[in-house]
């Protein structure tokens, strides 16, 4: 790890309530097909904790509801998150817990994008193409070290 | 001398410091029981002990002096005499000044002060001298904690056994105690503490004397502990709570009467500060001391606790609640935290205490004249800013508290400040009951002043309450013209008829929530004022209930005006009934009741059916004339509607059921509560069964299950709460009409070989010319149907000890139809089977008929021949061979349809006699497992003839009689329960399960159909099922198999996935306990299998999601035996991943992470 945090002192926010989906009536709507949408994708990665500090995406605003594209029918789903500094080197680790996370959450058919927000990071190009190149990302789950940071970031979302 | 030598020797153990606790406990024991025994004196114990206790050695000498007076504490109860007494207390009292050894002295100078009077006392003078040495020698802030507690104990004990030489000691010991007080932190030492202080102060009684000018010191040492606060809180601390130290400390703070001067300045201050804890702290304690010091002395800080009072109630208000809805609620629903609260009640006592001084200061007070003069503003609840909101609500609290509290301060509320109200609202005082006729003109859509409205109905809420609790209490008040009557009268009726026309025409703007509910509860308010107080008219009474039910006829719409109203009726209701306001009921009957009950049986107003029936129910439920009236009202109109169906309106049949429901739901569950009133649950069944009597002629068909199941419902519950008399009336009756109206004959009295011909059964009728099979059934009249299921469940509800009438021709014709089909009838032969189990033998001679002969009638009668194709024919005509309805259950007929009837009815007779834990069961489950087995022998035979046609009506039997299992094991919600009076034997269903399983697993092992293995499976899966948890853990290693194959079986069909869901909880139930993992390992492999095909089970959700956390809980089995399923797993899952319910997929992704992580 850096000696040194890359942002000391991050600004929090509270998270969001959680909404409880009203349940179905059994009989009626045994059949009906509850579609994969952005809420679904958010509570599977609201909760993933920052490499950094000990709070989650959510509570930082990496992650908002917002920023979440789903097209269920094509099967593409892409998410924007914001680092919380420009020149956070921890972009790429938080784009692969996503990107980790969404992979053992979703079902195959998906093709997950993930990039950062727009102007948020200062070499945003480079980090949207590590994170999208299907080579360096399973290079990159090869390493033991990062597999395990990875790990310990997204177990709270088991919770 | 060997009892001195081993003396020693004990005391050298208990001194020796590195011997262990218990040791020395033991020790000391032996000591202890040796003096109690007498074989050792106190005398030779401390001579033997002079040693020890002289010794310079600061270590032996203290352990010397503790064991003396441990020994002492030991013999509490031994008498001693007063020499022996003096000589020990002088001891300890000069040890105390030995700060070396002081526990020691401290033990014993307590244990000897305990000691009672029959086993000798310390004397006084001895007991002065304690104390003075106590004052002179112990510096007790200085000591550790346990001895600082030891100190205090003695203290409190010296205080307590010689008060009056404690007083002589005058000024000096008073300043000892407050020094060895001063400074204390311990919780444990303070609880002892505060009592010191009320002890003191009580033995100290002179008020004008020594005490007064102590009092300042005395007060400086307890009021730096309020308000009780712990910074830490230790486990250690737990056993002390904050409650009880902050009792303590009130109990001293309101002690004496010479305090006053310096705690309520005190608790004044604490209460303007900002932590909450002080100010529900200071407010309680004000509320204690507030009694205690007397109404001279708080006089004089009256201004000041009134100013911190109104602040501490409009500053502790809360968020409101902003949705009114029907519930009632204090003020305008500002949730009031317990600050408010304590500070009204503290306000209430003090009123109490010095009424005029608070009135006066209350009816001048600034804020409250300005909320006054504001209110005009204050138009629409919406309009008012928040803080004008908790103003208001402030203010509505505080009069609504001071009015309530006696009548001359309502008096004095209501002069000040109503005629100001009236004012605002516009409200002019009209003369007698003049023009009480409502006039809508009067108020032509003039806006009504919520904050006025608010205040108003606050006023008359306290005034009514007031005289509630005054009739309460004194039955016969005196009502002399008091101003607040004189007020309320004169303004009732200009009251009432603002409220309801402004409710009329609010009816069609679109009006707040908390303006409907205010002018709702104002003419409630109004409306249950007590006659003998306000005699408000009769015409204005009427008037009121007009308007509301007015709203309730038209306003069905507005749900929020409606449940009010509704709510606002059933007030007036019980108030009514409560009160005996015998002018007022009349009233009350014809407006509501009456018209509630014409509503029910009308069907021209528009009104929606439900809401008439939740009228009537509520209503009905607020007194016991009122519901009668309802009852009755429903029960006619239950009646009316069935005849009308009966007679061939089939539309009605929905409103019957609804009406029916009601009936159960809501009704028969007051009455049941309420109690004593038998008489209309017999006169609706009698009703019900006229009603089928009456039908007579009608040949259309009852169509509607529902219906049918709904009447039947009603009827048992209804005779289910009924007593024996009552049952046995509707039994007579009953059966009078099924014994003259149904088709069917059945014998008079039937013994095995009475000839008495019997007509055919339609069924052999029909087969001539056979085409169908099914009409078979069906030609049982569906009149004679709907006799019978009531007459059934006349049987099935009735309680053991009713007198059955015929029970042997009851049987009889039970036995008859069932094989029709008619499952009514097989409920009501387990019934009659089950009851007849409680009759001793004395009674058995009065009824006709004992459970032996009954069980016996139903397993040996031979009802039936049989002719040569199979056909059936009832006995006495034709020649073919008898058959009973085991033969039938057996096979001795082809025709299946029989054969399931058959089955069915066994399986209810069945169970009731495993209720009963009767022996008779065990042929029962006999009789199904061979039909179960030689089924599946004859199919299979068939199947290799190739004779198969439709698989699923073939086995329909063996379905049956597995099915029959279930029947026999689960908890019926229709018949053989508490609510029918069913007699169930504990433990039933467990050994049931203990003897049957064992049968079915050699069965299934010894068996070699497919079909008939399969339907073995069935019956255990119904059997594991319906058992209880406990029984399946014990033996969840043998079931294990059996389970998973039931599983694999009952997900093929579409039909059974309840059936499913249910083995399937009893799966995870097994998995998730302890013991039932480890029973599980062995089938590891064979339970994953199954477990991910039930994964995409398409027809349950819970069946997938249960599924998952089953997998989940078996990812914890030992690695080796999990890890060879992992890919397999895993594939399965992936599917689970996309399945269509969110709940799936979520319970997915967890499942996943679990098995891959097992890697």
């Amino acid at each position: 790890m850096v000696s040194e945090l890359i942002n000391a002192n991050p600004v929090i926010y509270e998270k969001k309530e959680r909404r409880v989906r009203s349940v179905p009536t059994a009989a009626a709507d045994e059949y009906a097909v509850e579609p994969i949408d952005q809420q679904e994708i958010f509570d599977h990665i609201r909760d993933i904790k920052d490499p950094e500090h000990p709070y989650s995406l959510e509570e930082l605003k990496v992650i908002t509801e917002d920023a979440i594209e789903v097209d269920d029918s094509r099967g593409y789903i892409r998410v924007t998150f914001t680092p919380t500094v420009e020149h956070c080197s921890m972009a790429t680790v938080i784009g692969l817990c996503l990107r980790v996370k969404l992979l053992r959450s979703l079902p195959s058919r998906y093709k997950v994008d993930i990039r950062v927000a727009p102007g948020s990071h200062a070499t945003e190009a480079a980090v949207n193409k590590q994170l999208n190149d299907k080579e360096r990302v399973a290079a990159a789950l090869e390493n033991t070290n990062l597999l395990d940071m990875v790990d310990e970031c997204i177990s709270p979302t088991y919770e | 001398m060997a009892e001195t030598t081993e003396l020693i020797q004990h005391i050298e153990l208990y001194v020796d410091t590195s011997r262990s606790p218990t040791e020395q406990a033991a020790s000391l024991n032996s000591i202890i029981s040796l003096v109690k025994s007498d074989f050792l004196t106190i005398e030779v114990l401390v001579k033997e002990m002079r040693m020890y206790l002289t010794t310079t050695d600061n270590v032996i000498r203290a352990r010397g002096i503790l064991l003396l007076a441990e020994v002492l504490t030991g013999l509490a109860s031994k008498p001693l005499d007063n020499a022996t007494i003096h000589s020990l207390i002088g001891f300890f009292t000069d040890r105390l000044a030995d700060w070396r050894a002081l526990r020691g002295a401290l033990v014993g100078c307590l244990a000897l002060l305990r000691r009672k009077v029959n086993a000798g006392m310390v004397s006084a003078s001895d007991g002065k001298l304690v104390a003075q040495s106590y004052i002179e020698s112990l510096q007790v802030q200085s000591l550790g904690q346990h001895d600082r507690k030891l100190c205090f104990e003695l203290l409190e004990c010296l205080l307590e056994r010689h008060p009056n030489e404690i007083a002589s000691l005058g000024e000096t010991f008073f300043y000892g105690i407050c020094q060895a007080m001063d400074g204390e932190k311990d919780p444990h030492c303070l609880m002892l503490t505060f009592p010191i202080v009320e002890t003191l102060v009580r033995i100290y009684p002179d008020p004008s004397g020594s005490l007064a000018s102590f009092c300042g010191d005395l007060f400086e040492l307890l009021g730096s502990y309020f308000p009780i606060h712990f910074t830490h809180l230790k486990d250690e601390d737990a056993e002390v709570k904050r409650d009880d130290l902050s009792k303590a400390l009130m109990s001293a703070f309101s002690s004496t009467p010479l305090f006053e001067p310096f705690v309520i300045p005190l608790l004044l201050e604490k209460l303007s500060s900002s932590l909450p804890l002080a100010k529900v702290d200071s407010l309680k304690y004000l509320n204690h001391c507030t009694a205690k010091y007397g109404a001279d002395r708080m006089a004089k800080h009256a201004g000041a606790i009134w100013i911190s009072l109104k602040d501490a109630i409009s500053n502790s208000l809360e968020k409101p609640d902003m949705s009114f809805t029907s519930e009632p609620l204090y003020g305008l629903g500002f949730q009031e935290n317990e600050i408010a609260t304590e500070a009204l009640m503290l306000l209430q006592k003090v009123t109490l205490q010095n009424e005029a001084l608070f009135l006066s200061l209350i009816i001048q007070d600034e804020g409250i004249n300005i909320v006054f003069n504001s209110i005009a503003s204050h138009e629409h609840y919406n309009n008012i800013p928040l803080q004008g909101k908790q103003w208001l609500h402030a203010v509505g609290r505080i009069l609504y508290i001071i009015s309530k509290t006696s009548m001359a301060s309502c008096n004095s509320v209501f002069e000040s400040f109503f005629p100001r109200l009236m004012n605002t609202l516009e409200i002019s005082v009209t003369n007698s009951a003049g023009d009480c006729t409502l006039n809508e003109n009067t108020f032509p859509s003039k806006k009504f002043n919520f904050g006025a409205l608010y205040l108003c109905v606050e006023l008359i809420a306290a005034c009514r309450d007031l005289i509630m609790r005054s009739k309460d209490l004194a039955p016969k008040p005196d009502t002399p013209q008091e101003t607040c009557r004189y007020m309320l009268q004169s303004f009732a009726d200009s009251l009432v008829n603002a409220f309801s026309s402004s409710l009329a025409t609010n009816a069609n703007e679109v009006a707040h929530g908390a303006d409907i509910y205010f002018k709702v509860k104002g003419l409630q308010i109004l409306a249950t004022f007590p006659g003998d107080f306000l005699p408000i008219s009769k015409f204005l009474f009427a008037n009121i209930l007009t308007i509301l039910m007015s709203i309730i006829l038209v306003d069905f719409n507005k749900i929020l005006l409606w449940k009010l109203v509704l709510k606002a009726l059933v007030h007036i209701g019980s108030f009514v009934d409560v009160y005996h306001e015998s002018e007022k009921a009349l009233g009350y009957m014809g407006a509501v009741v009456d018209k509630t009950v014409s509503l029910v049986s009308r069907d021209d107003v528009k009104m929606p059916f439900s809401l008439k029936l939740e009228a009537a129910s509520e209503i009905g439920a607020s007194g016991r004339n009122h519901m009668l009236k309802i009852v009755q009202g429903m029960e006619e109109a239950i009646v009316a509607k069935l005849s009308d169906y009966v007679h061939g309106n089939l539309k009605s049949a929905e409103k019957t059921i609804q009406l029916l429901e009601c009936y159960c739901n809501k009704i028969l569950s007051w009455i049941n509560e309420t109690g004593g009133l038998e008489e209309v649950l017999l006169r609706f069944v009698i009703n019900i069964w006229n009603c089928v009597e009456s039908c007579k002629d009608f040949s259309i068909q009852v169509q509607e299950e529902e219906l049918l199941d709904a009447t039947m419902m009603a009827m048992k519950l209804a005779i289910g709460s009924c007593s024996e008399e009552s049952q046995n009336i509707i039994i007579h009756k009953a059966y009078s009409v099924i014994s003259s109206s149904i088709s069917i004959p059945f014998k008079e009295s039937l013994d095995a070989t009475s000839s008495i011909q019997l007509e055919e059964l339609s069924v052999s009728e029909q087969i001539d010319n056979s085409s169908h099979r099914d009409d078979q059934i069906d030609k049982f009249s569906l009149r004679d149907e709907w006799i019978l299921s009531h007459f059934a469940s006349v049987i099935i509800a009735v309680r053991p000890k009713a007198q059955i009438v015929n029970v042997k021709g009851i049987l009889h014709l039970f036995m008859t139809t069932v094989l029709k089909g008619c499952v009514p009838a097989a409920q009501a032969l387990g019934s009659v089977i089950n009851k007849l189990g409680t009759k001793s033998n004395e009674t058995a001679n009065s009824i006709d008929c004992t459970l032996e002969e009954a069980v016996d009638m139903i397993f040996r009668t031979k009802l039936w021949n049989l002719n040569e194709n199979g056909v059936l024919r009832t006995c006495g005509s034709g020649n073919g061979s008898k058959v009973g309805l085991t033969d039938l259950c057996l096979g001795f007929s082809s025709n299946k349809l029989l054969r399931v009837h058959a089955v069915v009815g066994l399986a209810w007779i069945g169970k009731g006699l495993l209720l009963l834990g009767h022996e008779k069961v065990k042929d029962v489950t006999k009789i199904l497992l061979e039909c179960l087995l030689s089924e599946g022998r004859i199919r299979a035979m068939e199947l290799k003839q190739g004779l198969l046609e439709n698989s699923y009506e073939q086995h329909s039997v063996m379905r049956s009689a597995a099915d029959a299992f279930h029947i026999l094991m689960s908890d019926s919600e229709v018949c053989l329960n508490r609510k029918f009076h069913a007699i169930a034997r504990p433990l039933y269903k467990q050994r049931f399960f203990s003897t049957v399983m064992p049968i079915l697993q050699s069965c299934i092992i010894k068996s070699d159909s497919s079909v008939c293995r399969s339907m073995l499976f069935r019956a255990s899966a119904h059997l594991i099922s319906n058992a209880p948890l406990i029984v399946i853990l014990s033996e969840a290693k043998k079931l294990m198999p059996v389970l998973l194959d039931g599983l694999s079986l009952l997900s093929e069909d579409i039909l059974d996935k309840d059936k499913l869901y249910s083995l399937l909880l009893v799966l995870s139930g097994i998995l998730t306990d302890k013991n039932g993992q480890v029973a599980v390992i062995e089938n590891a492999h064979i339970l994953v299998n199954c477990l991910t095909r039930l994964i995409d089970y398409p027809h349950m959700m819970f069946v997938r999601e249960t599924a998952l956390q089953c997998l989940i809980a078996t990812s914890e089995l030992p690695y080796a035996r999990i890890f060879p399923m992992r890919t397999q797993v895993l594939q399965a899952i992936c599917k689970a991943l996309d399945d269509p319910k969110r709940a799936v997929r979520q319970e997915a992704v967890r499942c996943r992470r679990a098995w891959a992580s097992i890697a």
